[in-house]
């Protein structure tokens, strides 16, 4: 996939994008609508799910993060970061009508059009929604295409949940099964999901293997536990898929930060199946 | 193409003057504060072409330091968003050793695969090398155990070999270096010259060959890479004298109306490298990152960019604090390797 950033020969110039709107998902983290300011680059701009990207706020630095909107849905996209460091604060003070700089899309892509007629699997928790929200919304929006759609998503507290809108849109729809679940204690009591942590969930849910691509996202602990779940349902490493989040500065493979054995996030991933991660060093 | 001439040595100042008058900016090694380092010169006055190795190494001239990418302007709500134009002046990189010029083929590979670099980029295509054999080595120098030599060719668009305290033979090696040549035709008289003298001898120490290959073997031999990297304090100070270390950062430097966009080397040897946001990092230890330094140069990028990321100039055990030798690592790992079978 070429690189089209501003003009054309310098990928470093990142696109010109106004914050169209700004929700606020949980605490501290938030969700940014971008819409191109020069509509050529609207016109040029072409991503496909999996795909991430370098924000900038002009001055303070740029964030890495997914594209979380679907490439279904034309016309802007959309990313959520949490508000930890430097440019991530400075990215959550933008108003809506703000200029903020994108540079994109990088990296590989969810194989979706392998997976027409296989049953889908999603397993998330916390802030790892996000990178999966953007296949889960390009897939729905091509839901003929795809058989059962199960969705498990887990946080901290019910509170930490993200698109907690889309969360109630899913569970309400005949053709999605969502669990939501939050850490024993992170629970209100109106709570109608589940309390107990993502791998009993999923263990609790027993979906079955057979013709199912399974797509875990989480952090790291979450990833450890869910694994053995996964493969004593039956789930070979191939039929499982992952996003990973190295940390970057380039997305081109040139600064060095995502190498992992020979190969760089940025350009080889982030996606990868379980079965190529277990050929490379843990170092993600 | 090679064809030879005689330069002499009394000539150099006439072939600098030249290069100048011709609007080459011309950088060579000089000694200032007792460090020999490359430097802006405009006569042969400070020339120090004896040297053994500079501290830092020359790939500044492709990949600075500190290199300015983006201006952005900000009134109010409104930014704008301009280009810094690369600086790459016609550059001539005059009596950098055979290490030096082969580090180019390195940098080149990095910047270019994939995707191209539009700062790195034009400064490649604007350098013309004119090595210098090395007469003299010292301990640290392993280049003939990384596919180099003090005589080696690679990377140079004319060699230098001394002939006598004099005279060197200029070897012609590429249409650059011819073109070169034709800038300044005086300096250069038709001959080659007798044999010219022998050159530093540096013995192999490892075959870097076998450790590219053996190397993956050892990754998960964790006490091998704690007990190599026990003393390294993470300063990175080998990462920022080196000649093909290529890790960069991307940062913004502001002002209240006013901000850059800058790109400054960085090193697989500091902790925040490669720490997440989240506080996970995935190299949390000195000994993963040693690890990594030695697997991206010596396995990686061999497999990746069929480069390796060394030529052994020594520079980075010169400069270590804590006296860590990679030459000599690098001897005990293709050694364990072969123990290992």
């Amino acid at each position: 996939m070429s690189h089209e950033c501003g003009n054309g020969h310098n990928l470093y110039v990142p696109y010109r994008m106004r914050v169209a709107k700004v929700t606020a998902e949980a605490p501290s983290v938030v969700t940014f609508r971008l819409e191109f300011v020069d509509p050529a680059d609207a016109e040029r701009f072409d991503f496909r799910a999996g795909q991430f990207g370098e924000y900038s706020v002009y001055g303070e630095g740029e964030s890495t993060f997914c594209i979380a909107s679907p490439p279904t849905r034309k016309g802007y996209i959309e990313c959520t970061f949490r508000q930890v460091g430097r440019v991530t604060t400075a990215l959550a003070d933008r108003d809506e009508g703000d200029i903020i700089g994108f540079r994109g899309p990088y990296g590989n892509v969810f194989p979706i059009e392998q997976w027409r007629g296989k049953k889908l699997l999603f397993i998330a928790g916390g802030i790892a929604l996000p990178p999966m929200r953007c296949v889960i919304w390009n897939c729905l929006d091509l839901r003929d295409q795809y058989d059962d759609i199960t969705i498990i998503y887990g946080a901290r507290t019910v509170a930490d949940l993200v698109y907690k809108h889309e969360l109630a849109e899913w569970g309400a729809r005949p053709d999605v099964t969502l669990y939501t679940t939050v850490d024993p204690g992170g629970q209100t009591a109106d709570w109608q999901g589940r309390v107990g942590f993502v791998p009993t969930v999923l263990e609790q849910a027993a979906p079955a293997a057979a013709n199912t691509i399974a797509i875990v996202c989480g952090p790291p602990i979450m990833i450890k536990l869910t694994m053995p779940v996964l493969a004593r349902l039956g789930f070979e490493p191939d039929q499982i898929f992952t996003t990973l989040e190295n940390r970057m500065k380039c997305g081109v493979g040139k600064c060095g930060r995502c190498n992992v054995g020979p190969v760089y996030v940025c350009k080889d991933g982030p996606v990868f199946t379980m079965a190529q991660l277990a050929g490379l060093p843990a170092e993600y | 193409m090679s064809e030879t001439r005689i330069l002499n040595r009394a000539a150099l100042g006439e072939l600098i003057a030249a290069l100048t008058a011709a609007g080459q900016r011309v950088l060579a090694p000089v000694e200032d504060d007792g460090r020999v380092e490359f430097r802006e010169v405009t006569d042969a006055d400070r020339l120090a072409l004896d040297y053994v190795q500079t501290v830092t190494s020359a790939k500044a001239v492709v990949f600075p330091r500190f290199e300015r990418m983006l201006r952005f302007a900000m009134r109010g709500k409104d930014v704008t968003v301009e280009e810094v134009p690369p600086a790459s002046p016609p550059t001539v990189l005059l009596g950098a050793h055979p290490c030096d010029a082969a580090s180019f083929a390195t940098l080149r590979a990095v910047f270019t695969w994939d995707s191209g670099d539009a700062y790195c980029e034009p400064k490649l295509a604007a350098l013309t090398v004119v090595g210098l054999s090395c007469a003299r080595g010292d301990d640290f120098c392993f280049c003939t155990s990384v596919g180099g030599g003090p005589a080696d060719a690679r990377g140079c668009d004319i060699l230098l070999s001394a002939l006598d305290e004099k005279t060197y033979r200029a070897e012609i090696l590429t249409e650059r270096g011819r073109a070169l040549v034709d800038l300044a035709p005086g300096a250069f008289q038709p001959g080659a010259g007798a044999k010219p003298r022998p050159v530093a001898a540096i013995l192999p120490r490892f075959a870097a060959a076998e450790l590219t290959e053996k190397l993956p073997e050892l990754f998960g031999d964790a006490s091998v890479w704690r007990q190599q990297s026990l003393r390294c304090l993470g300063c990175g100070s080998c990462a920022y004298v080196c000649p093909t270390c290529t890790c960069f950062d991307i940062q913004d430097e502001r002002s209240r109306y006013d901000a850059m966009r800058v790109r400054t080397w960085d090193a697989c040897g500091f902790g925040h490298f490669t720490l997440h946001a989240s506080g996970h990092n995935p190299r949390g230890k000195q000994s993963e990152r040693w690890r990594q330094r030695v697997m991206h140069k010596f396995a990686y990028q061999p497999a990746r960019l069929q480069v390796l990321g060394c030529v052994g100039c020594g520079r980075c055990s010169r400069s270590c604090p804590v006296d860590m030798n990679l030459g000599e690592h690098l001897e005990r790992l293709a050694a364990t390797a072969a123990g290992s079978e």
